[in-house]
């Protein structure tokens, strides 16, 4: 979590200017992370707005089948592990990053990367199940929401897995300079971020959604 | 399905007489400035000092010309709803049949609010910000460009609506169930719901930017609490876009999924449920209203205190008097439906937390009021802008708490009297506030000042104008009348409707004059020209640099002791100093990834308004690989040589002492 710790320290050197900077190539570092982290607290809404309305909408089944029908905790229980442990991993690679280690970087990214990839086929094969047993988004409100909320979180974490391959990249290409490494900062932050958003999801969809 | 989706020649409305005029003489005028452009041979400086630029006041102009084109736009609907009140009444069925004007009346709020309001603000806030901190621009000037014109996409968007398909009928709040495809099956909730979309989208980073910005680069000395009021306010407003505009491109996501793949969010079948859209809509919709004031009230601060000669009185409180507009912006949004029918509590809750925003509002009158008293104050054009928003505005802020009492509201619920009372706070209060800053900030931007008789003129109109257009709707909502009616037949209802279509041409008068003030201002642009950089003997940091500002802003960044900086280095004999030497100073390079990105995204919206796949699929890749390829290129700055700064430097010093001295 050391990322967002860094993002806080921007934060709280809120106070701080960059005329100090002026003669330094780019000193927006840390406006970029700043300014990134504004971002993910406007994406935080865009969550809550959904999360509201599956609130709202989660008992407008209309007569089909409900959470407690459809939810395989087991099953979800493996994809949640699948993102919390990508998350620790993307932890090791900043580390490593931070310590100027490329090849150590690269390998903890792509294991994160192979997590996610994890998560998100398994998500893909939920979403296929319920739809090939006639369970799809169009058949209830109920439906209708679970599938946007997850469906949201699950676009944000393919964003995240194409973000992770340029960068890959980009760190093959060009080391591990400034750039690439606030680069790699924000994207860290991003993906902690949507570690947590799961955790909600997990937490108020499926444990509360199946109990 | 066709390679074109649905978009077929039919979609063209050759039956409408109008709209084919108003295609025609756009189509014309658009050639005319095109072969202006191309005979100047100006297509070279358009495309590298302007659509390319990234340099924050340059971004500003253009957001303020995209503001009057919409204006223009907007005013055009209005003065056609207007006429068509006047003419259908007592069973005639005037000259705009319910299919066009439901869409009219759709457009002009979408435009005025979304596409004129937003745009002027944001433009305002662009060219002044950067410049009252002291910093050389925004914390991420690619970004800014991008915005730019993802708004721009989003008012290109809705221009197309007109002569391709249809726009919305719905009103501009598109409240489902109508606005589901079972009721509304055409392309006009489609381009509603992509232009706001895309437009939104460009807000929000906006206020990403700038909430960097201020947080970031503020001038060294100046602390929060040394902030240029303006500054201040637009920071809130920037805060209220961060917190709201999430929810909006949420609650239109879901609109989509409900309109494109048949999800159930807002249906009335499988368990859809309509308000949640309505609660959603102003959850967003609330704080947008205090986004486009709060920048206003900040406005007629600097205004006020400058052109009476003093230090704003109670700053302190003005702050927090915009933090508590804000907060409780967030916590009224259900007034807009009383009707609903929640609870008497709940009805009673926000009917309370709507009044006590009063509170904080008088808060700033009487500071307004008090920053005027023992002041010699200069009637000027801001001034008188800003005189008649606090009396209109009042007006505006009475008929509210007066609609914030559930058992009135049921009453007065989409009546005119509702019309009256939010034309009374956004024309009184945010128009007449940009105007103001228009006129204040115009030498800043343009290094002229605007002729002063023909803004006084287009003020009285638009002052009167606005009276005598809007006070007859208080009446005629309650004498009953509906918001959104195509004809009525009411013979009660008629004198006020012809007085209230006369208001509007008087309007028009008023924003006739303005184009007048622009062109005699430009004619007369030697006699105009502002020297100093300081034309009102300003308060604040933007007054510091030339007119129109050094594209660097400062060759050395001022420190910050007081909230009045500039009057303090003035007083201390700190102004327009030469330095004995200049660093160089590192500058972005303008680049064509933000409005090649924005085309890429117009068009993956135009694509799917009209299912073209292919075009979407491309359109949206397109704009990826823009955005991938900015990121991988390293040639995006530079150095300016102290040489350059030096002659810079010494030409603004050199006027503007020789000004100062005689």
């Amino acid at each position: 979590m050391s990322t967002i710790s860094a993002g806080l320290d921007t934060l709280n050197g809120a106070h701080g200017h960059v005329d100090a900077h002026d003669h330094e190539h780019h000193d927006t570092g840390g406006n970029t992370v700043f300014g990134f982290w504004l971002y993910l607290m406007t994406d935080c809404l865009l969550f809550a707005s959904f999360f509201a309305t599956y609130a709202v909408l989660f008992m407008n089944t209309a007569g089909g089948v409900s959470g407690k029908d459809i939810f395989e905790l087991d099953f979800v229980a493996v994809e949640t592990a699948a993102l919390l442990l990508s998350s620790i991993t993307f932890g090791f690679a900043m580390i490593s990053a931070h310590g100027q280690k490329k090849a150590a970087t690269l390998i903890w990214l792509l294991v994160t990367f192979a997590f996610g990839a994890v998560f998100i086929g398994m998500e893909v094969y939920e979403f296929h199940h319920l739809i090939a047993h006639g369970n799809g988004p169009q058949q209830s409100a109920f439906l209708t929401s679970f599938f946007s909320l997850v469906g949201l979180h699950g676009l944000h974490v393919t964003a995240g897995l194409i973000w992770m391959t340029v960068l890959m990249i980009e760190v093959v290409r060009r080391g591990l300079n400034p750039q690439t490494v606030t680069r790699l900062s924000c994207l860290s932050l991003f993906w902690h971020f949507l570690d947590v958003v799961w955790i909600c999801v997990f937490t108020v969809v499926y444990l509360m959604g199946a109990m | 399905m066709s390679l074109l989706g649905k978009l077929t020649l039919d979609a063209i409305p050759f039956h409408e007489p109008i709209i084919m005029v108003t295609m025609t003489v756009v189509a014309v005028l658009g050639l005319l400035v095109a072969g202006l452009v191309t005979k100047y041979k100006k297509w070279g400086v358009i495309w590298h000092d302007w659509i390319t630029s990234i340099d924050h006041k340059r971004l500003g102009v253009m957001y303020i010309i995209l503001a009057l084109i919409m204006l223009f736009r907007g005013f055009a609907d209005a003065i056609m709803m207007r006429l068509q009140l006047a003419m259908a009444t007592g069973g005639a069925s005037g000259y705009l049949p319910p299919e066009h004007y439901d869409q009219i009346f759709t457009a002009h709020g979408v435009i005025m609010i979304i596409f004129m309001a937003m745009p002027f603000m944001i433009g305002l806030m662009n060219i002044i910000l950067p410049l009252q901190i002291g910093a050389r621009d925004v914390a991420f000037p690619f970004l800014n460009n991008l915005s730019f014109w993802l708004t721009a996409g989003g008012a290109i968007l809705i221009n197309i609506s007109l002569f391709f398909g249809e726009f919305a009928k719905t009103g501009w709040v598109a409240y489902p169930p109508l606005s589901e495809l079972s009721f509304s099956p055409g392309v006009g909730v489609d381009y509603y719901i992509w232009a706001l979309q895309i437009s939104g989208l460009g807000t929000l980073l906006t206020s990403v930017n700038f909430l960097a910005t201020v947080f970031k680069m503020r001038a060294p000395g100046m602390t929060l609490m040394k902030m240029p009021i303006f500054t201040w306010a637009c920071t809130w407003a920037n805060i209220l876009i961060a917190a709201s505009f999430p929810i909006l491109t949420a609650v239109l996501a879901m609109l989509t999924l409900d309109r494109y793949l048949d999800f159930h969010f807002f249906t009335n079948e499988l368990g859809g449920n309509a308000m949640m859209y309505i609660n959603l809509f102003w959850a967003w919709g609330h704080p947008e209203v205090y986004i486009l004031i709060l920048p206003a009230f900040g406005i007629f601060s600097e205004v006020i205190s400058t052109f009476a000669g003093k230090r704003l009185f109670g700053y302190k409180s003005m702050v927090y008097a915009s933090g508590a507009i804000s907060i409780l912006g967030f916590i009224v949004w259900l007034h807009h439906f009383f009707t609903m029918g929640s609870s008497a509590n709940v009805n009673a809750f926000f009917g309370v937390m709507t009044m006590v925003i009063a509170v904080p509002t008088g808060v700033k009158l009487f500071n307004w009021l008090f920053t005027m008293y023992r002041g010699r104050l200069r009637i000027t054009v801001p001034v008188l802008w800003t005189l008649g928003f606090m009396v209109t505005f009042t007006i505006g802020g009475m008929t509210g708490v007066l609609l914030a009492i559930p058992g009135a509201d049921y009453v007065l619920h989409n009546s005119l009297f509702l019309i009256a009372h939010f034309h009374n706070t956004i024309i009184g209060g945010a128009v007449f506030g940009y105007l103001a800053g228009f006129a204040f900030w115009f030498p800043k931007a343009m290094g002229f000042k605007l002729d002063e008789s023909w803004g006084r003129r287009s003020f009285w109109c638009w002052l009167i104008g606005f009276f005598v257009a809007f006070m007859p709707l208080y009446v005629l909502g309650f004498l009953g009348m509906t918001r959104r009616l195509n004809h009525t037949n009411n013979p009660d209802w008629n004198i006020w409707l012809y007085i209230a279509a006369g208001g509007a041409v008087i309007i028009m008068f008023g924003i006739l004059f303005q184009v007048v003030q622009l062109v005699v201002s430009f004619k007369n642009r030697e006699q105009l020209d502002d020297t100093t950089g300081d034309p009102w003997n300003g308060h604040t940091l933007e007054w510091a640099s030339a007119s129109p500002p050094q594209y660097y802003n400062f060759a050395k960044i001022p420190h910050v002791d007081d909230i009045d900086a500039w009057t303090d280095m003035k007083e201390k004999g700190l102004a327009y100093k030469q330095e004995d030497s200049y660093s160089p100073i590192h500058m972005p390079k303008n680049t064509s990834a933000g409005v090649l990105m924005s085309a890429a995204l117009t068009t993956f919206c135009f694509a799917m308004i009209w299912h073209i796949w292919w075009l979407a699929a491309f359109g949206l890749l397109g704009a990826i690989v823009v955005f991938i390829k900015r990121c991988y290129t390293s040639d995006i700055d530079y150095y300016v040589q102290p040489d350059e700064i030096v002659e810079l430097e010494t030409a603004h010093n050199t006027a503007a002492t020789k000004e100062v001295n005689a």
